[in-house]
């Protein structure tokens, strides 16, 4: 039995492979610009910036599908470990505020603190992304039905308005900033440059990494804390270990594509269909699927709304918002 | 005397103290709030003009600018406290808000659809904002129906629903013209200024309306706290006390929204402040009331004063206090009930 | 609330009853024996909880009627329904900080209108529920500080408070101290006898049932399969069928109800039995 399910799962991997690379390739020939696919050929092997559709393709194209891969990739996989951690499967770190967090840290170190260097608020960006885990954690695991989701989403929303609302206060004077801010707060791939995925691909490979590492934990502690101590298991280490990779993640995505929420949640319930709950394959496949995602959203958003742009992550969020909702529904009846 | 007697007469004395103390905070705002401005006026020349004397510049100050700003802040201040009481109470849950469940949100997208697409103002912008939370409304009593729980799936629902509403917004923003977006974002984020005493009115009217829903709510939501099945044990249609209870409750964000703008945080703190402050488990309708009129116009004289040279919009002022009370309430006791 | 009233006979008339897609009970007719403590007891999963959901109006039944005084109870509104039955529900909630007389106030619900303002005929039945169930002293403190036996005894104020003729309880006693359990069906037992409530209990504990009840009922698998005084019922086949329990049942050396004493090994699943 366990042999047709691995290799369901690597057909499913497989799959999703296929998927990021059709992605890429309609990432980089697609747009208000539309490149056919041999001057892409020709931009990478012999790029000649004078030609305008090398120069886009080098310029624009390149960078933000490398960070939607990133991203995309960073989200899925620190969705799955959180919903693993708070065994709670409407986990989601932009649901939960941890991307809010950073995402406000962020702007206080480019506003506040003229930090404009991603490799400088980078650093930032993981610290609000932590400080944001930290309260979301505290206020959710409170009072007696602790791990209720509805009480940790209306947590995350909670600590998300407020987060928010402290970012437009300190944009308040600067009305273009605000602008700017607004455009980039709901998630987007244009607004940083190869130069913050620089500085960013280290933390979210090592969050990818601890996420891997953490994968048979997180599958023990699905069965329930007791029981998992029971079976010999370190869970306080797992949770280290998850909350760190969540943290590197989280924070990396955020500070190269802005908040997006809802890829946490859409890529590991999409995958719950066809792998169920393993972890393992839910964090491995992760990968390549969230990247596919954002970048198809990324994608989707230039085409659909000509000649102006839509963010990618507004497109995931009309296509996560419904998800859930529609999860919501159909989700029988928790005896509380 | 009679034991309950006992306990029930203390249970009012504490509520009145608790109100009558409130009370004397809210005046002594409103004062503020009439007194202060580019055109100072002293305590005995506010009373004097709000009597009928004063001179022609006085009364037009205090009758023109600063009381409608200062009625539409109380009333709009106590309707959102009040649906924050009963969205509490009927989830069980001190952190459910109409701004966290959707409801302003859907204001937002109706209000910001009209303005940048439709391009109209005016009453025919509050009806679409007051239109676009009813809707939002109609959906999540749609989701928990059926529910004899509290309403985790509508508290899901709604968060799901806000979080959709920013991303239509912001869709609707970027497709936008950058002067209207000026606009639709001042919008956005809530302000009291220049308001007009038709809308005042009008939002009291509302609030009149909602009376006998909030009063029959405030008896049936402590019995509903009690579980589902106690509840019907003692006679309590669970979907009545719902649709009832949601319906007050939207009714007066969305008629507070179409007015003023999604202003957050006070439906969720306003009841968090009243419900210790009358202890015993108590719901606190009324007193959610006063507290909100209070901290809306307390924000507003913030939003208007506390940076020299510069008008905040209110909502920016709640925005970031309620974030603090958040925090506070974390690290309190008063947290352990989160 | 004198014994001269007689209490109203609530009787269950071919119900079915369950959740979407599974039917646990299955055409069961039951008549509650007014007046009387009445037990229902039986193995996890044999619907016993749901029957008292259903004679409670919990949940409607999938086919069957319930009927009080001969009346279909869906007929009458919930708060008519509240007034002739109270329920005590399997572990009640309480908001917290509230207080015992708060919540026994909360009682009085179905009496009042919405409108209505608390009379001092309010006070007075709260006032004795509290009596009844010694808990005029704790009235003023919050219920959550209480101990189990005490808790429980507030709810039962509250149900009380109802002014029911019939009194509905799930599994009271479960999670409670041995000598809170005695301490909860004593008082029950002894409404019964000054109020003439009739009591209808569902109960975990088999030797407790068999001490307390006037009448038992035992179910297996959504049907009834006895149902009558103790002593009559509990044989050792019917403990057999409903717990797949081989058990020597003797007279109580205290109370002489049946004490049902499990045989070592004797315990089998229920598929070898039917």
């Amino acid at each position: 039995m366990t042999g047709a399910r691995t290799r369901r799962a690597r057909a499913i991997f497989a799959a999703a492979l296929v998927v990021l690379a059709i992605a890429v390739l309609l990432s980089l020939g697609v747009g208000a610009r539309p490149i056919p696919p041999w001057v892409v050929w020709d931009a990478l092997t012999a790029p000649d910036l004078t030609i305008a559709d090398h120069s886009v393709v080098l310029t624009q194209r390149i960078p933000r599908t490398v960070i939607g891969i990133l991203a995309g990739a960073a989200l899925a996989v620190a969705g799955a470990v959180m919903q693993g951690l708070t065994r709670n499967p409407l986990a989601d770190p932009g649901l939960l505020g941890i991307n809010a967090g950073a995402s406000v840290a962020v702007l206080a170190a480019i506003t506040l603190l003229g930090i404009t260097t991603p490799a400088g608020f980078v650093w930032f960006a993981f610290a609000g992304a932590a400080t944001a885990a930290v309260l979301v954690a505290a206020i959710g695991s409170r009072g007696a039905d602790g791990s209720n989701p509805a009480k940790l989403a209306l947590t995350g929303a909670a600590v998300t308005a407020g987060l928010t609302s402290v970012s437009i206060l300190i944009l308040t004077t600067d009305i273009v900033a605000l602008e700017v801010y607004r455009y980039w707060s709901v998630g987007a791939l244009t607004a940083r440059g190869l130069d913050a995925v620089a500085a960013v691909a280290g933390p979210v490979v090592v969050g990818l990494a601890l996420a891997v590492v953490s994968i048979r934990g997180l599958d023990l502690m699905a069965l329930g804390e007791d029981t998992a101590r029971g079976l010999g298991h370190d869970v306080t280490r797992t949770r280290v270990v998850g909350i760190l990779a969540t943290v590197l993640l989280c924070g990396g995505a955020t500070a190269i594509a802005g908040p997006i929420v809802f890829l946490g949640l859409l890529v590991p319930h999409a995958l719950r269909a066809f792998v169920g709950d393993s972890y393992r394959d839910l964090v491995l496949i992760g990968i390549p699927l969230g990247a596919a995602v954002l970048v198809l959203a990324d994608v989707i958003g230039r085409v659909i709304a000509p000649p102006g742009e839509v963010q990618a992550g507004i497109v995931v969020a009309f296509l996560g918002a419904p998800m859930l909702i529609a999860l919501v529904l159909r989700r029988k009846q928790v005896t509380l | 005397m009679s034991v309950v007697e006992a306990v029930r007469t203390r249970t009012r004395t504490r509520r009145r103290w608790v109100v009558l103390a409130l009370s004397g905070v809210l005046v002594l705002i409103a004062g503020l709030s009439l007194s202060l401005g580019d055109y100072p006026l002293s305590p005995d020349q506010v009373w004097r003009t709000l009597w009928g004397g004063g001179e022609r510049v006085e009364a037009y100050v205090l009758f023109q600018v600063r009381a409608p700003r200062l009625a539409m802040a109380l009333t709009a201040g106590a309707a959102l406290g009040t649906a924050g009481a009963l969205l509490q109470a009927l989830l069980r849950n001190p952190l459910a808000s109409p701004d966290l469940l959707g409801i302003s949100g859907g204001s937002g997208v109706a209000a910001v659809f009209a303005l940048l697409v439709l391009g109209t103002t005016g009453p025919v912008l509050t009806v679409f904002a007051f239109a676009g939370g009813l809707t939002v409304a109609v959906l999540l009593l749609f989701a928990g129906r059926g529910q004899r729980a509290g309403g985790y799936r509508l508290i899901l629902a709604g968060i799901g629903v806000a979080f959709l509403c920013t991303a239509i917004t912001n869709f609707l923003m970027v497709r936008a013209q950058v002067e209207q977006t000026q606009t639709a974002l001042l919008w956005l984020t809530g302000s009291l200024s220049s308001t007009p005493w038709w809308q005042v009115v009008t939002l009291v009217l509302v609030g009149i309306a909602s009376v006998p829903a909030v009063i029959a709510s405030a008896r049936w939501l402590p019995i509903n706290q009690m579980g589902p099945a106690t509840a019907a044990g003692l006679g309590i249609h669970p979907s009545r006390v719902q649709v009832v209870a949601v319906g007050a409750a939207v009714l007066l964000t969305a008629a507070t929204c179409a007015f003023i703008g999604p202003v957050g945080f006070i439906a969720l703190c306003a009841p968090a402040i009243a419900r210790p402050l009358l202890g015993h488990g108590a719901i606190g309708v009324g007193s959610s009331a006063v507290v909100g009129a209070t901290l809306l116009a307390a924000a507003d004289l913030v939003a208007q004063f506390a940076i020299p040279g510069l008008q905040l919009p209110v909502g920016v002022v709640t925005g970031a206090l309620g974030a603090v009370f958040l925090l506070w309430l974390l690290g309190t006791s008063k947290g352990r009930n989160l | 609330m004198s014994t001269d009233i007689l209490s109203p006979r609530l009787v269950a008339r071919g119900l079915s009853a369950g959740y979407p897609g599974r039917r646990v009970i299955e055409d069961l007719d039951l008549a509650i024996a007014p007046g009387r403590v009445t037990m229902i007891i039986g193995a996890n999963a044999c619907g016993k909880s749901t029957l008292l959901g259903v004679l409670a109006r919990l949940r409607p039944p999938m086919a069957g009627t319930v009927e009080l005084d001969g009346v279909d109870a869906t007929t009458l509104s919930r708060r008519r329904f509240a007034r002739a039955v109270g329920l005590l529900p399997q572990q009640p909630s309480a908001p917290e900080g509230l207080t015992v007389a708060e919540l026994v106030s909360r009682g009085r619900h179905p009496h009042r209108g919405v409108f209505q303002r608390w009379s001092p005929e309010d006070s007075a039945i709260v006032d004795s529920a509290l009596a009844s169930t010694g808990m005029t002293e704790l009235a003023d403190r919050p219920v959550g500080d209480l101990s189990g036996g005490q808790r429980q005894r507030a709810w039962i104020a509250m149900a009380l408070a109802q002014d029911p003729r019939i009194l509905l309880l799930d599994e009271p006693t479960t999670f409670l101290d041995l000598s809170h359990q005695i301490e909860v069906l004593d008082l029950l037992r002894e409404l019964n006898r000054t109020q003439g409530t009739t009591i209808v209990v569902v109960l975990h504990e088999l030797n407790l049932a068999a001490r307390y009840a006037d009448e038992l009922v035992v179910m297996s698998h959504g049907r009834v399969v006895a149902h009558g005084a103790p002593a009559d019922v509990l044989t050792a086949e019917v403990v057999a069928e409903a717990f797949s329990l081989d058990a020597l049942v003797m007279p109580d050396p205290l109370t002489g109800t049946p004490l049902i004493v499990p045989v070592p090994g004797g315990a089998h699943s229920a598929a070898d039995h039917a």
